[in-house]
Parts: structure tokens; sequence; C-alpha cells
């Protein structure tokens, strides 16, 4: 039975991290994190049990939201602390080898392309923005159907029914439409802030513990230094935008914009 | 899992991550779609297929969302929201419509039959 076999479990990938830089830290159970070079390269990685991280485990545990979740973290709270400490390039998630010999092979096999990776995001941070239609523009709009009077035709007539009808889609379009114009407008001004940015699918309201819908889930790449400019753009923009919410996340370590080879757009 | 390192714009974002440290773990969903989705992509001795860590992603949405929502994570997802949407305002406007020709039927066949109440 091969179930108590260690397999090493990555990270990210740093240009050369001395290994008493990962002193202290531990990665996903709880096991001291591992510097394994290869050339100018460090991965960074830590043991686990293949009876839990194999591929068969793998596979079952993967669909156990409660496992994802604490491997997730555990996951992220490392690459977090790596790429505080240098420039990293964070590993997908569930990245095993059997052997070091196998992780510095790949090392010395991608080395211009982690290389490349890692030139791209040093010194940079990446921020998420989710834009949200704002409730409170929402229960606005409602008030003012309500207060509105019901026009010429008598109230509970056939007619008046359906001009209220098409008064009200046709006022539906509209705020489509200014919710969508207004989201462009907010990612365009932050784009001339960032590097580069990715788009991830709007999470849904049940996901983000919100009522509200999601307009835009943006991610951008920054240099380090534009941090607080860009913080202060979408503050900006909130306050602008009135039917639009917005929430900035970071800094994370740049996972979006950690491709190699013809990543870059 | 709902707590994230979330900044309200205009309660002093710039400020709060100046000071650095300290921060808030981040919300699970944040953390799922960078560490699932995205991330350096490299085959392990120990395969995965991706394909089925996307169909996991795509499932979380599943489990965490609704069917209908996964399904319109592009740009459409709002044709469900029946206060962005005018065609799921159609379809409600629809069925009202569809509630008052009954009545009205309804109410003519009474008429008709000189005020005597059929049902």
């Amino acid at each position: 039975m091969r179930t108590d076999q260690a397999g090493i479990w990555l990270y990210a990938v740093a240009d050369r991290l001395p290994a008493f830089r990962l002193a202290g830290l531990t990665g996903i159970r709880d096991v001291p994190l591992r510097a394994l070079d290869a050339g100018r390269l460090t991965a960074v990685a830590s043991d686990v049990q293949l009876s839990e991280f194999g591929e068969a485990a793998l596979r079952r545990n993967l669909e156990d939201l409660d496992w994802l979740e604490g491997v997730a973290r555990a996951h992220h709270r490392v690459v977090e602390a790596l790429a505080e400490r240098a420039p990293v390039v964070p590993m997908r998630l569930a990245t095993v080898y059997t052997s070091e010999a196998a992780v510095t092979g790949m090392l010395a096999e991608r080395a211009a392309d982690l290389a490349e990776a890692l030139r791209r995001i040093s010194s940079c941070q990446e921020w998420g923005v989710k834009t949200y239609a704002d409730p409170r523009q929402r229960a606005q709009h409602e008030a003012d159907a309500a207060d509105r009077p019901a026009g010429d035709a008598p109230a509970r007539s056939g007619v008046a029914y359906l001009q209220r009808r098409r008064r009200e889609l046709s006022e539906q379009r509209d705020s489509r439409q200014e919710l969508t114009d207004s989201a462009d407008l907010v990612h365009a001004r932050l784009c001339d802030l960032a590097l580069d940015w990715r788009l991830h699918p709007p999470q849904a309201p049940q996901l983000t513990g919100s009522t509200v819908q999601m307009v835009l889930n943006a991610t951008y790449l920054l240099d380090e230094c534009q941090a607080a400019n860009f913080a202060a753009a979408v503050a900006v923009l909130g306050q602008e935008q009135s039917c639009l919410r917005l929430d900035l996340t970071g800094p994370w370590p740049p996972y979006s914009f950690a491709e190699v080879g013809d990543g870059s757009r | 899992m709902t707590s994230g390192n979330v900044v309200q714009p205009g309660s002093g974002a710039a400020q709060m991550y100046g000071t650095g440290g300290g921060r808030e773990p981040a919300n699970l969903g944040d953390i799922l779609e960078r560490v699932l989705d995205k991330g350096l992509v490299i085959a392990g001795d120990i395969q995965v297929n991706l394909l089925d860590i996307e169909l996991l992603t795509i499932k979380l949405r599943l489990v965490i969302a609704s069917l209908e929502t996964a399904r319109e994570v592009g740009i459409n997802w709002w044709e469900n929201d029946p206060w962005l949407s005018a065609d799921a305002a159609g379809q409600s406007s629809q069925r009202e419509l569809q509630i008052e020709n009954r009545q009205l039927r309804r109410r003519v066949r009474e008429l008709e039959s000189g005020g005597q109440d059929e049902d």
C-alpha cells in the first residue's frame, strides 16, 4: 500500500528564496515549509500525505467544501506570507509532486518562463474591485415609481395599466444601461492606473453574502507604489457613480497574473 | 466566510492599507476564484485533471449559487433579476395578464348567465 507515502505540495516559485527566510512558516496541516532550488529559482513546498493528497484522495476531497476551504486558506496563507517576503509566482491549488527531483526538474525545464513571469510581477500587487448595483439606488427607483401619479387615464383602466408597464420596462432598461455604462467607466478609469487586469465571473449573491447583484468582478495588477492612488481612485469613483457600490480587496499575491508563456495579453 | 478583507471606499481604504498588518481573513469566494481558477498551472506528478478542477469550480458555484446564476455568470447574469431585466419583468407581467384574463372571462360568464354564479 502506498497510502502513507509523502508527496510534495507546491505553493509558489520565487527567485532564489533562501531557506532561512521560510523559518517559522508552516503550510497545510502545519507542516514546515521547504525550499527546493534549481538554478536561480526556488520552489516553496511542504510535505503532504498521499493518503490525503494523492490522486484519488484529492479527487474525493476537493469535492468536500469544508476540506477545500481549509486547504485553500492554508495555501493562500503561505502564498500571502511569501509574497510579503519576495516576488512569487503562485501555483494553482493541488500541484503535487512525488519527488524532489521531479520538482527541481520542472524548475529547470520551465526556468525561462518562470523567470519571465517573476519579472512581470516583481514589485507588483493584485487588487480586486467588485462592483455591485447599489441597493439604495434601487430603493429610490421603487419609491419614485410608487409616488408617481397614474397619468391621464383612470387608474384602474387597461390603458393606465399598459402605460405603467411600458414606463416600468423602459425604466428597467435605462437603469440596466446606466449600471453597465457606469461599471464600464469605473473599469476604464482603473485600467489607466493598472499595469494589467483580468475579469473574474461575477460572484452570485449567495456566495458574497450580499443581497445585491455583482455587476463586475475585476482584478488589477498594480505597481506597488500605485496602491494608495488606486484605493483613492476607487473611493472617488464609488462616490461619483451613485448607482454602484465598489468593494476593494487586497493586496493579493498576483494569482490572476501568474501565467507563463503566452499568458500575457 | 463572508467577512473578507473588504474595504468600503469612502471609509478610508487608503489609510487602512497604508498601515499594513492586522488584515481580516479574506472572503472564501475571493480566495477560491484565485487559487482554483488562477495561479500558475504546471502538471505535477499527481494528476488531478484540470478539467476536474474546473468542473469542481463550476460545481461550487452551483452549490453556493443557483444553477441559473451559474449559467448566467457571463455578461448576461442580470437577465434573471426582475429589477434589472425587462424580459423577466415581462414574464411576470404576462402572468398577471393571464390571471386578469381568467378573472374577466369568469365575470363575463357570470353576466351572460344573468348574474348567476356558475362556479
